[in-house]
């Protein structure tokens, strides 16, 4: 099934990379040049002095940020909240923490794979992913570009939790009128649910019943 | 209890561990190590996510197909996270005989028709419910993982009680198949609050009651009767956490193991 979000999202790498979310100044471009491009900058950075090992890290953090998410390409690793830490290890080493969004997230090694290819071409001489689990993702995790982007790609953002546990009640009732879950398309606030369950772990599925058109929702959690 | 050494056909693996201590006795953490902990609750996660994966291509409906699918893959990345604690999680899922595995029978069962999934996955979401909940709440080697999993099986009981309702106070054709499956896996419950060797800081007489009062609620609300029998049927007592499974588990485990045990070490 491919959703709405990503048939309309164009060329969502470059979108996001052009635009990063952190570290303010890092060469996101680094991710998008030519290989000898890659190689030149990133013999400067390694022979240059100058660049502390706080910009450095930086740097490449915003490069890893910039990766998108293999299943929600609209959104940067970064904007989603999966991307938990990098360090520098020293001899262009690199440590990466990366958080699952669920449990069984199939996109996990997707994402180690990319942000490893990143990273060596951004002038890292070994990368090491991790995966960490704790403390759990969040959709509070994620960045108001990020819902800026989901929104714009026709996926409605989660509703923010403000770190309270996730409860489901027991019997079903009527949604949440206070904060309902709008249209990304046509902004409606009477939309229903259709499924719990969606194309991708995180998204549930619903129906805008102005509009008519059925969209995903990144659920909360 | 009458649980069995796992020495016999297991050994010859090499990656099978050791049975898990006293399962059966009456202590409230029995003991154990955390690997058998662990290996006890990945087995659980592991067998019903390929139950659960069964239903590809013959789901009522279409949302009901990804439902299913999704509940599978959450319970596959608990049983990942869990068997890589003791091993490595190809081995421990490919190349164990059934006498290995320490699941609770419930998750073994055949799918059935689409009300025994729904007791299946009520009754068994209920209890990982609770003790995520439980264990969560602790700082053992369990609560990362039981935080992260935590809001995901709240779906999964969300579903399952979301189905019982609508079969159960339904047309009198789902109610009688919704009661049907209920009673029938009714003697497979009582194994689910027994202590796991192992597992510290779980309060089994509070998840105990917790389960009833939950399971209960979602039962009355659906217009369904509870059964009275008892949950612990004699012959099922604490067999699966020993290593004693149904018939149908052979069966599951032929197909899910077959392919790697053809092409071993077989990847694409």
């Amino acid at each position: 099934m491919v959703s709405e979000g990503r048939t309309t999202a164009g060329t969502p790498a470059d979108e996001v990379a052009g635009a990063p979310a952190e570290a303010p100044g890092a060469p996101a471009k680094l991710t998008e040049g030519a290989q000898g491009v890659q190689v030149t900058e990133a013999a400067q950075v390694t022979q240059g002095a100058q660049v502390t090992e706080a910009t450095e890290a930086a740097r490449l953090r915003a490069v890893a940020a910039a990766v998108p998410d293999p299943e929600l390409p609209v959104i940067g690793l970064g904007d989603l909240g999966v991307l938990r830490g990098l360090r520098l290890l020293g001899a262009g080493r690199v440590e990466v923490e990366l958080t699952p969004t669920y449990t069984g997230c199939p996109a996990v090694e997707a994402m180690a794979g990319e942000v490893r290819r990143a990273l060596l071409a951004a002038g890292a001489a070994e990368v090491e992913v991790r995966r960490v689990l704790a403390p759990p993702w969040s959709t509070d995790d994620i960045t108001a570009e990020g819902r800026r982007r989901l929104a714009a790609a026709g996926i409605a953002p989660p509703r923010p939790l403000g770190r309270a546990p996730v409860t489901v009640p027991l019997l079903p009732g009527p949604p949440g009128e206070e904060h309902p879950v709008r249209c990304p398309r046509c902004g409606a606030a009477d939309t229903e649910l259709i499924s719990r369950f969606s194309a991708t772990p995180c998204t549930a599925l619903r129906r805008c019943a102005r509009c008519a058109e059925p969209f995903d929702q990144v659920k909360e959690r | 209890m009458n649980g069995p050494a796992t020495g016999g056909p297991g050994r010859a693996t090499g990656v099978v561990p050791e049975a898990a201590g006293a399962a059966g006795t009456t202590a409230g953490t029995a003991s154990g190590t955390t690997e058998d902990a662990a290996l006890a609750l990945g087995d659980d996660a592991l067998v019903l996510s390929h139950r659960l994966a069964e239903w590809a291509g013959h789901a009522p409906a279409l949302e009901e197909e990804v439902a299913l699918a999704n509940l599978a893959l959450d319970l596959l990345g608990q049983a990942r996270t869990l068997l890589t604690m003791v091993g490595d999680e190809d081995r421990l899922a490919f190349c164990r005989q059934e006498r290995a595995f320490r699941n609770v029978q419930l998750v073994e069962q055949p799918n059935g028709d689409f009300a025994h999934t729904i007791a299946r996955q009520l009754y068994f979401s209920t209890y990982q419910e609770l003790l995520w909940e439980q264990l969560a709440a602790g700082d053992g080697p369990f609560a990362p993982l039981a935080a992260k999993a935590g809001p995901e099986t709240a779906y999964h009981r969300d579903h399952a009680v979301t189905w019982t309702l609508r079969l159960g106070d339904g047309t009198r054709l789902s109610r009688e198949r919704m009661q049907r499956a209920v009673d029938a896996l009714w003697r497979y419950t009582g194994e689910l609050t027994r202590p796991v060797a192992g597992l510290a800081g779980v309060d089994w007489a509070a998840l105990a009651a917790g389960w009833a009062e939950r399971v209960g609620a979602t039962l009355r609300a659906a217009t369904l009767t509870v059964p009275e029998a008892p949950a612990r049927a004699v012959w099922s007592a604490g067999g699966g956490r020993q290593g004693i499974h149904t018939e149908p588990f052979g069966r599951l485990l032929a197909e899910m193991q077959h392919l790697h045990r053809s092409h071993p070490g077989a990847r694409w």
